[in-house]
């Protein structure tokens, strides 16, 4: 694939003194507990993916799972102990610090879990950080800052200081100073989860607006996979260092690889997740219902519909083309079928 | 046994005294070493030996050697004064070019180094001290003399006082508000009233100095420490011993590079001070929120933009902690070191009490407290400002405070101008009233201290007596009756039982160190002071800061207490206890019970504040009484930070007992003093430093050890 923005080829991650010596003699077999051993610690173990242009691939573990880690491999905020890694087919590990600089100054953006606003700037300034550092002029920077500020919301407080803002008023800041220099990739660690869920909901539906709007290539780590599954084309769930399983949230729902990602996948509400077309049949020449439904609507909406029918309901796309069946019993199966054999 | 099984520590440090105890009466005291009623004294000893170790003849008292160890490290001050001696002398000598003469000299390298900073921080006293004070050096210094005789008017003129304290009000109002100005105003006002204004502003401008070079000094180098753990190693050890080093003793070396005046004084207060601001410097700089670093470079910061754009300003509160710190340690030293010869404050504070016109000290002592309140004041809230914005404000009020400012010059320019007609045949009191033309209350309080004595002497001198004869010669013979083997067996086997090996040989190294110093009698006579001072201090200060406490309004009124009393100089301690009590030990000792007693109190009642209100309402619901739960939950968990402040009680001790020598005692400070006042006292007064602050460290890191094992098993680290 070439549209690749980032691409990761065996990446590892290893905290300790010795952990290059020690993973060229583990060879490609890292175990972590054999590692702790030796004083250790195993971040990122063996992580190979890449993110396409425009893509939001949501990065979902629970503390300790070296997520953050692998975030921090790839805007190389920490060295990756082997391995490569690739933005826009430029090699990131061999990039001299002047080169680094450049590119973040240029194509990366990213987003905070504790917001990591500057204290002594106000929320002009703040977003205007980045711009000033790349040596824009004063003027044109405050411009383009205070566009930011409209764009998250929050014009009429750009001459406030953080201290004076509220939590999601504060990663509005975050988001706006990471976009200031319109970057094509951006990078946002745990950035809800300081807030409260309420105010987290609103700011996912924003952020959602947001990338509707600007299509950015996206990496976004998260310990909450309800956040993961509303927001993500692609979910990487971690564990241990290790990518437990790399996939569209529906195919994650309907086939968790192992039994970790099963124990996320059991307590969520299926029909909120799928598609129809994530259930679907093939077509057939079955005599159909009168009733046709699209298949991008989301289960919970066209339920009822589909099961006050007693044959199979058509499914078509955009263009008003049958492409697969649905039988209601299909949909009854899915939502509330057994949870251990699906499809 | 259950008690053992219960504390398995118990059993060691039992164990460990009945071995002290042991070799305490198994070890005789030599026959040539004698206490007289109680005080130890050398003998005249026909015996007495020398030995020679690196060329240089060292003498001792031949004692049995578990007695006392030989001073092995006799030739270590010598050898330090004769590489002084030899650096500034002998080494690398150079030609330079010689202004005055109008020829090249040839000087050793060294000694012109010194001349030259000496010449610079000459230059910068005097500027400032004329910008303040008017005068004519600055001038002499771009011309000559012969050019200022020729125009005699070339003068810097000196601002008005009504000026410097329209200043200090607006510079206040500017950091803090109203309740600054008005304070910084008064204390301005009655500094120039009661005729303090020379000294004072000689004292200020000593600190205008110092401070910022310390400051900027302080600055690079915490920022070199927190950039390279290879400089962070080397600076440690080095911070540590300035911490705890008495900043008298300090003076010495300094006297013997830079000689005698305002410029050494300056040079050896940025050492002094240099040391806490690198401290707070990297302290600040690693308290910044890693995700904060992280937006930096993520926003694409170079490391000079990360440095200067990101870390130091998200650093600006401890890192202006760190001024403040600076600014108290540099005002200090402008009164202590009024010893090698620095004009102002300090200098009229010595010489009153040297004539013990203890009026008159009183006055300068109460000038330097209240300019020490002022400075802490300032500096504190220039420290908790917050950022303000400017950018909608109009051109008035963006510059209403540099605007008043010029008209407070114009005013007091104008009235100064009034004051030369008004007062034509005395002095400008409008410009500067004299030193001892002002009010003067110095009478009063001698009169004051003629009536205690006259009224309370039988009782004062009844309790005197009762102190020395009964209390404290008796503890100075048991301390002294120590023989330096079971000390040092003490001293190593508390070190193991608290922090293990490592902190054994620490410890166990830096009683050594001491104890082949030839000046062991010396710190034990220190070491008796000090824990006299200690034990008291410790004693009133749990009670009083248990005592406060209990209620938030008593809380608060103590802490402000203890931070007045912080702020002033140690030195300004001694005129009360001299009014009250003369020129003896006890007026030491209760100088030094004061002063410590302020880290006891305040580390008392914040660790019992910290104690978390969770724990508090859960131990009441429980159903304790007040008494129940102080003794059983705040004192444990509150205990870690009490000890942390019974660390400071001695160091506080041990500073306040070495300044004591001024009044007259025999330990180590005695011997510090005496090598101020001698010419080859250089590496002396250093050793005997050293030795004091290694007093010190000893007890820093049994407790500090201590304490963080305690932190630990409690969790609270």
């Amino acid at each position: 694939m070439n549209d690749a923005v980032i691409k990761c080829e065996s990446v590892y991650k290893i905290f300790g003194t010795n952990a290059k010596k020690m993973l060229q003699e583990a060879n490609g077999n890292v175990d972590a507990k054999k590692f702790q051993e030796n004083g250790c610690i195993v971040g990122v173990n063996n992580a190979s993916f890449e993110v396409s242009k425009g893509e939001m691939l949501v990065v979902m573990g629970l503390s300790g799972s070296g997520k953050s880690t692998l975030l921090r491999c790839i805007s190389r905020l920490t060295d990756a102990t082997d391995g490569k890694i690739y933005i826009e087919g430029q090699d990131l590990l061999s990039l001299k610090n002047k080169e680094l600089i450049e590119l973040r100054r240029n194509k990366m953006g990213m987003v905070f879990q504790s917001f990591a606003l500057l204290p002594h700037k106000t929320v002009l300034e703040n977003i205007a950080f980045p711009l000033q550092i790349k040596g824009i002029k004063t003027e044109d920077s405050i411009n383009k800052a205070m566009d930011m500020v409209k764009l998250v919301g929050l014009d009429g407080r750009e001459n406030y200081f953080p201290r004076e803002l509220s939590g999601g008023q504060q990663q509005r800041v975050g988001i706006a100073r990471s976009l200031a220099v319109e970057p094509d990739i951006w990078f946002l660690d745990e950035p809800f989860s300081a807030l409260d869920p309420l105010i987290r909901k609103e700011m996912q539906d924003e952020f959602l607006r947001l990338q509707e709007k600007l299509k950015k290539t996206i990496m976004f780590i998260t310990h909450d996979f309800d956040e993961a599954l509303k927001l993500a084309d692609r979910i990487a769930i971690m564990k241990d260092g290790v990518i437990e399983q790399l996939d569209t949230p529906a195919k994650i729902v309907l086939n968790p690889a192992t039994d970790y990602v099963k124990k996320f996948t059991e307590e969520v509400p299926r029909e909120k997740v799928l598609v129809i077309e994530d259930v679907m049949d093939v077509p057939s020449n079955d005599n159909l219902s009168d009733l046709k439904v699209s298949k991008d609507e989301i289960i919970e909406n066209v339920a009822e519909k589909i099961l006050t029918q007693e044959k199979s309901v058509g499914v078509t796309d955009k263009n008003n083309k049958i492409v697969g069946t649905v039988h209601p019993s299909k949909i009854i199966h899915t939502v509330f079928g057994g949870r251990k054999n699906n499809n | 046994m259950e008690l053992l099984k219960k504390y398995p520590k118990l059993f060691q440090w039992l164990f460990l005294l009945v071995v002290f105890f042991a070799l305490c009466f198994a070890i005789d005291v030599p026959e040539t070493y004698k206490f007289i009623r109680g005080q130890a004294e050398f003998v005249k000893d026909p015996n007495q030996s020398t030995y020679i170790i690196f060329g240089k003849e060292v003498r001792y008292y031949a004692f049995d050697n578990f007695w006392r160890l030989p001073p092995l490290l006799g030739w270590l001050p010598i050898w330090v004064n004769d590489s002084l001696f030899f650096l500034l002398n002998e080494w690398m000598p150079m030609e330079f070019w010689n202004e005055d003469t109008q020829e090249y000299k040839t000087r050793p390298l060294v000694l012109q180094i010194t001349r030259n900073i000496t010449a610079f921080m000459t230059f910068l006293i005097e500027f400032i001290r004329e910008i303040l004070l008017g005068g004519v050096e600055t001038v002499v210094a771009f011309t000559s003399w012969d050019w200022l005789d020729k125009n005699p008017w070339a003068e810097l003129p000196g601002l008005p006082w009504t000026i410097v304290a329209a200043g200090a009000a607006i510079l206040g109002y500017k950091l803090s508000g109203k309740g600054l100005a008005i304070f910084a105003g008064l204390i301005m006002i009655y500094i120039s009233v009661f005729g303090q204004w020379k000294p004072s502003m000689q004292t200020l401008s000593f600190i205008l100095v110092a401070a910022p070079l310390s400051f900027i000094f302080g600055l690079c180098l915490g920022i070199m420490a927190y950039k390279s753990k290879r400089v962070e190693k080397a600076l440690y050890p080095i911070l540590l011993v300035m911490q705890t080093m008495p900043q008298y003793a300090v003076l010495v070396p300094a006297m013997v590079l830079f000689g005698i005046g305002d410029h050494a004084a300056v040079i050896i207060t940025m050492v002094v001070a240099i040391p806490p601001m690198i401290l707070l410097t990297i302290l600040g700089l690693r308290a910044v929120p890693s995700e904060v670093i992280e937006a930096g470079k993520m926003s694409g910061c170079t490391n000079w933009q990360l440095m200067f754009k990101v870390l130091i300003p998200t650093a600006r509160r401890d890192i202006l902690i760190g001024v403040n710190q600076v600014i108290m340690v540099c005002f200090s030293m402008a009164v202590i070191a009024a010893f090698i010869g620095a004009k102002g404050l300090g200098w009229n504070l010595l010489l009153a009490l040297n004539q013990l016109n203890i009026g008159l000290a009183l006055e300068a002592g109460l000038c330097i407290s209240l300019i020490a309140i002022l400075l802490d004041k300032m500096s504190l809230a220039w420290a908790n400002k917050q950022t303000d914005y400017f950018g909608n404000l109009t051109f008035f009020q963006r510059y209403k405070n540099t605007l008043f400012f010029a008209g407070a010059v114009l005013i007091g320019v104008i009235l100064a101008y009034v004051g030369s007609f008004l007062f034509k045949d005395s002095f400008n009191y409008f410009n500067e009233v004299p030193h001892n033309k002002g009010i003067s209350t110095a009478d009063f309080w001698n009169k004051g201290v003629d009536w205690i004595w006259d009224t309370f002497f039988q009782t004062l001198k009844i309790f005197n007596t009762w102190l020395i004869t009964e209390v404290l010669q008796p503890m100075r013979a048991l301390y002294l009756r120590m023989p330096a083997v079971a000390t040092l067996v003490l001293v190593v086997g508390a070190g193991y039982i608290v922090g293990g090996i490592r902190s054994a040989f620490t410890v166990g190294g830096l009683a050594l160190f001491i104890a082949l110093s030839p000046w062991w009698d010396r710190a034990l006579v220190t070491a008796y002071m000090a824990t006299f001072g200690v034990i008291a201090s410790c004693i009133i200060g749990l009670t009083v800061g248990t005592l406060c406490q209990q209620n938030k309004y008593t809380t608060n009124f103590m802490l402000a207490v203890c931070d007045i009393f912080q702020t002033f100089p140690s030195f300004v301690y001694l005129i009360p206890v001299m009014m009250l009590f003369g020129v003896t030990d006890t007026s030491v000792l209760i100088a030094v019970i004061v002063y410590a007693t302020i880290p006891a109190t305040r580390y008392t009642i914040e660790g019992l504040r910290s104690v978390p209100t969770a724990l508090h309402d859960a131990a009441t619901m429980s159903g304790v009484t007040k008494l129940q739960r102080l003794i059983n939950i705040e004192f444990p968990v509150a205990l870690p930070h009490i000890m942390l402040g019974v660390n400071q009680t001695i160091v506080f001790a041990l500073f306040m007992v070495i300044i004591g020598a001024f009044i007259g005692t025999e330990d180590l400070g005695q011997y510090i003093l005496k090598a101020l006042s001698d010419k080859k006292g250089g590496g002396k007064g250093l050793i005997l430093g050293i030795c004091v602050a290694f007093i010190a460290l000893i007890f820093d890191n049994l407790i500090r050890t201590w304490v963080e094992k305690r932190k630990k098993h409690l969790g609270i680290a």
